[in-house]
């Protein structure tokens, strides 16, 4: 990809460069191993989370059931754990397949009935929500051998931070859908139809298949962020991770990725995360400043990169006026 | 030419549309190493001939063999994959990715999985120096100029098929210098065995190109021709059916009025260099120029589509500003567009309100136009203009095209403009239609109004224009007036910047 | 005018219909109003009276999106105005200055959302996204993050009163309804936004004011969620700028798509999205009526939702036509062959 397409990710790691230096400038100890495992640990599920939605945006698309999604997971496993005998891999696989074959429904709805994906995703999250009302209202504690020991796992970094398997998972899924997106041909077809999917189809591109795995992708990772999100918690609750959507769009826009689609990269996601926990981890810090701050900060940085994208693009649609012009007369 | 076997070879292909026959028993022949190109009028066929041989459309008769075995192509995708590559006028590549991801989707090289990159960049850049082109395919797409893209686009298209290309008005946006990179480009495919289908409205660039012709006609073929054998002349009798008019003549007008609208150093940084300009009533003002040339500029700075930023304006001897259209049309200018579909007519709206919009809009929100008003302006319009549809309820969109363009027109008439631009009045409609427009810019300016009309059929301008402007490189370069107006000393206009 | 105007309803009508009597066949008594302590009881009452905040908002976001816009941000103006209207009672302003001010935040946000849609040309998703995500934080900085309560008797009748034996929410959204209905039909502004809303630029050409309509639009759409959220603060007797409007854009949004109206802008109908507010109120109804477990409740919603936009789909209603099509003549309604060519034909 060229320089221009890259500018809005270099920005976004230098947002987070200068706000972590500035925030370790002022509170030295949050430079330590201590507060990076916790932005790790604490943002995992929304890691994860975001890296489905980054595809599903760089697409064209939008996905508003992952919040529903992450919480049926929870009390699926929660529910099934404490009633039937079955090992949690057994149950995470299960809930996996569910997941992404919803994502797929979705999707499936989203192509062959073309419908915009806000409606049939909103009609989504109100199943899914609703299936885990069914299941239980109330909050159900996972207690589980196996957890524990998936809880205890973490490797104790000099300085106290303890990097657990949950942040591990989350940086493993940023790699994954890096090599997915930039090195299969899924990956380019993502791409292509969030240029112009019209175009895309012309040119050969499976949209059927593309916008189902898509969404299915993005149903899959919601899934697997449901399942962090137990570990995280040791419960499940259906009401738990409401609006998580909302964050999860927001970092993948503050990560530079164009909200129309067809420009972005996941990596900028990660840094749209990571900016978002430091503003938390700040606030946790400061200890005057209320919560409703992170929704200002982060409704105000959306706004931010919204107008630098407009300003980018401007910038570029007159360049290229340019160059036209100097090469009609060359 | 000593005919070897053709490449494709299409026969009785007919295709019926509801209550028309879009082509009758049609044959086209393509020989390798040939560019063939394919003529006839708007709703001659064309388009649709083109549709059924790769797929888009399911044919109700007919064959097509390619190297002599049958094919039944699918879709444009599986026509490709036979061997039949299309390239349109509107560029079908994906701005936001690199212009060798563009040439090697769904076929990248890969390597243990993965997309080879570094390959794919390699290859690209070998592929387009075959074309003529030393560009940088790891770059965007969009980074690049449209005659670029549009061979990006060739390229593409002659690597995923390889025995035929069909080229569908590739000329219509590039300028005079981008067209001529472009027949380099067809000239090395030519060379390389491939046959090619040429679409243009442009008939200089059929001779300057093409090899043979076939000329469609109500759906019909009415020959095929090699050009080395004909006349501009033959060409046209045959796709018009008739002697094309001596209406190349210019023809005395009635003495203009007083002077309406006088321009000064008026002009916009990267759209259109200063120019002067003035304007009275009962005077048709043309401007003549290449594609690119500034026409369009020209008639969208007039009308503050975009403002101008330096010069002046005097309306009937007072100063006058105009940044948005609104204020244009305040001070009764109207300007019809010259893409219809997307700047000009609202598709879902009925063509009694696209008729009166202008007029609503001049008149404010709170003032508004009455029913029974609405349809009375609207069947009036529909009358004097013989606009043929079914309904005044029906949505514009479904109109024909010289249809949509007359009930713009109706819309700004509607408004009682004192000065009428209009840019490209006749593109893209049939020949009926295309002569009553001509006539009714000739009635409009006896009656006295004041236009402006941008347009690349010269004949047209010749016709009724009471001045001639020339254009050239989004500057003013001439202006003729009087005896001076003929087709020759536009060309020439324009040809001597050449010189200089 | 009038029958046409019925024509386009009919679909909802009918599922109105169908709705409440579902309501009836579940519950026998869902028809029967009571007359009480001077105020009309009774469960359609209360499918009108719930419905008011769904209703306003619906309002609103119609024009929004006959522009070819949206606005996500509804909910969390709900929040601010609700705020501001509390917070200005609690510290000793009369009600209705109260309500003036709430009606000023709600007018403050959509310039904001218009601005950044009309004149910096930003998706109407995106741009009001940014107040979706800011807006309830800036609502819980004025509460500072706690139900802020009130007992101004002015304001908590805005909720909770009664006009002429009627619940004031009622009255509240059928007068806005129908000033906004009407100033929009009788004036020349329907047209203009449905123009833009199909063609921007062709409307610009034409001398439509573009900007200022969609200005226009998203500040009435600012007012209508201010009013929803005073009313829904009223009938709490407090703001609670954590919970008040949550997800309420998207039951505005779907009220306008139950309408029939197209996410893609163009021709709107006020009546026919307030009627979708009320199927969506009817549903809420029969489900509570119906016995069912509360838990069901989203479920079965997002069933019925799925239901009504499946038949709605544009490729489900184009095979309908075609099945209609291969029994009968359709080419009746299509225009006569005038000269249209080829091409047109294939595109149409």
């Amino acid at each position: 990809m060229s320089q221009s397409t890259k500018l809005p990710l270099y920005i976004t790691l230098a947002t987070f460069v200068l706000a972590f230096v500035l925030c370790a400038a002022q509170y030295p100890a949050m430079a330590s191993t201590r507060v990076v495992a916790n932005l790790l640990t604490d943002n995992a599920f929304l890691g994860i989370t975001a890296v489905g939605m980054t595809f599903v945006i760089l697409s064209g698309g939008i996905d508003l059931s992952v919040g529903s999604v992450i919480a049926f997971t929870g009390v699926f496993l929660a529910v099934i754990l404490r009633d039937t005998s079955i090992h949690p891999l057994v149950a995470f696989a299960l809930v996996l397949l569910i997941t992404t074959g919803f994502g797929a429904a979705m999707g499936g709805i989203i192509h062959y009935l073309e419908m915009p994906p806000f409606i049939v995703t909103l009609a989504g999250m109100f199943l899914m929500r609703g299936l885990a009302y069914v299941l239980s209202t109330e909050s159900v504690p996972i207690t589980h051998e196996f957890y524990d020991w998936l809880q205890s796992l973490y490797w104790k970094a000099p300085g106290g931070g303890r990097f657990r398997l949950t942040g591990a998972l989350m940086l493993l899924t940023y790699v994954a859908a890096m090599i997915v997106l930039h090195r299969t041909r899924f990956g380019q077809n993502v791409y292509a139809i969030g240029g112009s999917a019209q175009t895309a189809q012309l040119m050969g591109v499976p949209r059927a298949r593309t916008t189902i795995g898509i969404y299915a992708v993005s149903g899959g990772l919601a899934g697997l962020a449901g399942i962090v999100y137990t570990l995280y918690t040791s419960a499940g609750y259906s009401l738990a991770t409401v609006g998580v959507e909302l964050d999860a769009i927001a970092a993948v826009v503050i990560g530079g990725t164009l909200l129309s689609g067809g420009s972005g990269f996941v990596a900028g996601t990660f840094f749209g995360i990571l900016i978002m926990g430091l503003i938390q981890t700040y606030i946790v810090f400061d200890g005057t400043l209320s919560s409703w701050w992170t929704k200002i900060v982060i409704g105000g940085l959306l706004f931010a990169f919204i107008m630098l994208q407009k300003g980018l693009g401007w910038a570029t649609t007159a360049r290229i006026r340019l160059l036209t012009a100097s090469d009609a007369r060359s | 030419m000593a005919m070897p076997e053709p490449v494709l070879h299409a026969r009785g292909i007919s295709k019926f549309f509801p209550g028309a026959i879009a082509l009758d028993d049609v044959e086209l022949a393509l020989y390798p190493g040939e560019v063939h190109a394919l003529l006839g009028e708007n709703g001659a066929g064309k388009s649709t001939l083109i549709k059924c041989v790769t797929g888009a459309y399911s044919r109700d008769g007919g064959t097509i063999a390619l190297s002599g075995a049958e094919i039944d192509p699918r879709d444009p995708l599986d026509s490709q994959s036979l061997g039949i590559g299309t390239v349109y006028q509107e560029v079908n590549l994906l701005e936001n990715l690199t212009v060798a991801e563009n040439l090697f989707l769904g076929r990248q090289p890969m390597r243990w999985g993965m997309v080879d990159h570094r390959r794919m960049k390699r290859e690209a850049r070998d592929i387009l120096r075959d074309y003529g082109l030393d560009i940088d395919p790891g770059r965007l797409l969009s980074s690049y100029s449209i005659a670029i893209q549009q061979i990006v686009a060739i390229a593409r298209a002659v690597e995923l098929s390889g025995k035929v290309l069909i080229l569908d008005e590739p000329t219509a946006s590039l300028d005079h210098d981008e067209v001529q990179l472009l027949f380099s480009v067809i000239e090395r495919l030519k060379g390389r065995g491939l046959a090619i289908v040429f679409i243009t409205h442009f008939l200089d660039q059929v001779f300057a190109i093409s090899d043979r012709a076939t000329i469609l006609r109500n759906g019909r073929v009415v020959g095929t021709r090699r050009l080395a054998d004909v006349s501009q002349t033959e060409i046209v009798t045959l796709m018009l059916g008739r002697q094309l008019e001596a209406a190349t003549h210019h023809r005395a007008h009635s003495e203009p009025g007083e002077l309406l609208l006088s321009l000064k150093g008026f002009g916009k940084r990267g759209s259109i260099e200063p120019f002067d300009m003035e304007i009275r009533e009962g005077e048709v003002v043309g401007l003549a120029g290449l594609l690119g040339s500034g026409r369009s500029e020209t008639a969208n700075v007039v009308f503050g589509v975009v403002a101008a930023d330096q010069g002046t304006a005097e309306l009937r001897g007072r100063g006058l500003r105009i940044t948005n259209p609104r204020e244009a049309i305040r001070n009764r200018f109207a300007l019809c567009p010259e893409d219809r579909k997307t700047d000009g007519i609202v598709g879902d709206l009925s063509v009694r309100e696209n008729i009166i919009l202008s007029l609503q809009a001049r008149q404010g929100w709170h003032r508004p136009i009455p029913r029974a008003k609405a349809e009375e302006i609207a069947q009036h319009y529909v009358k004097a203009l013989d606009i043929r549809l079914a309904s005044l309820d029906m949505p514009i969109r479904l109109l024909s095209g010289g249809n949509q363009q007359k009930a713009l027109l109706a819309r700004w008439l509607a408004t009682e403009p004192e000065l009428l631009i209009l840019d490209e009045p006749t593109r893209g409609i049939d020949v009926g239609a295309h002569a009553e427009i001509i006539a009714l810019i000739e009635d409009l300016r006896e009656k006295g109004m004041a236009l402006i009309v941008a347009s690349s059929e010269m004949e047209e301008l010749v016709a009724y224009s009471s001045r001639i402007v020339v254009l050239r490189d989004r500057r003013q370069v001439g202006e003729l007036t009087g005896h001076e107006i003929s087709t020759k000393s536009i060309v020439e206009a324009i040809a001597a910047e050449d010189a200089a | 005018m009038m029958k046409s105007t019925l024509k386009r309803v009919m679909p909802q009508i009918i599922i109105l219909a169908l709705v409440l009597a579902a309501n009836f066949l579940v519950f026998r008594g869902f028809f029967h109003v009571e007359f009480q302590h001077g105020r009309l009881f009774g469960n359609l009452i209360d499918v009108l009276n719930r419905g008011a905040p769904t209703a306003l908002l619906a309002t609103g976001m119609t024009l929004v999106i006959a522009t070819r816009g949206i606005d996500l941000s509804v909910g969390a103006v709900m929040a601010i105005a609700g705020a501001v209207a509390a917070s200005a009672v609690v510290g000793g302003a009369h009600w209705t200055l109260a309500v003036l001010l709430a009606l000023a935040a709600g007018a403050a946000c959509g310039l904001w959302n218009g601005v950044l849609v009309a004149i910096f040309r930003i998706q109407p998703i995106v741009a009001t996204l940014v107040l979706m995500v800011a807006g309830r934080g800036i609502g819980q900085l004025l509460t500072e993050g706690a139900i802020l309560t009130f007992n101004d008797p002015g304001l908590i009748r805005l909720g909770a009163g009664t006009i002429a034996a009627v619940p004031t929410p009622i009255w509240i959204w059928i007068a806005v309804a129908c000033v906004v209905g009407l100033v929009i039909r009788r004036s020349a502004l329907g047209l203009l936004i449905e123009a833009v809303g199909i063609n921007q630029t062709s409307s610009r050409l034409a001398g439509i004011n573009a900007r200022v309509l969609l200005i226009a639009v998203y500040l009435v759409s600012g007012l209508c969620a201010a009013l929803a959220g005073v009313i829904v603060a009223a009938d709490i007797k407090g703001a609670d700028a954590n919970n008040a409007g949550l997800w309420m854009e998207l039951d505005a949004i779907l009220a306008v798509v139950i309408g029939g109206n197209s996410l893609l802008g163009g021709r709107f109908s006020i009546t026919a999205s307030l009627l979708g507010a009320l199927i969506i109120q009817g549903v809420n109804s029969l489900i509570l009526l119906s016995g069912m477990p509360v838990e069901f409740n989203l479920v079965i919603k997002a069933l019925i939702i799925i239901a009504i936009l499946v038949i709605q789909s544009p490729r489900v209603r184009h095979s309908l036509y075609l099945l209609r099509a291969s029994t009968g003549p359709v080419l009746r309604e299509r225009p006569k062959p005038a000269p249209r060519t080829p091409q047109e034909e294939g595109q149409s």
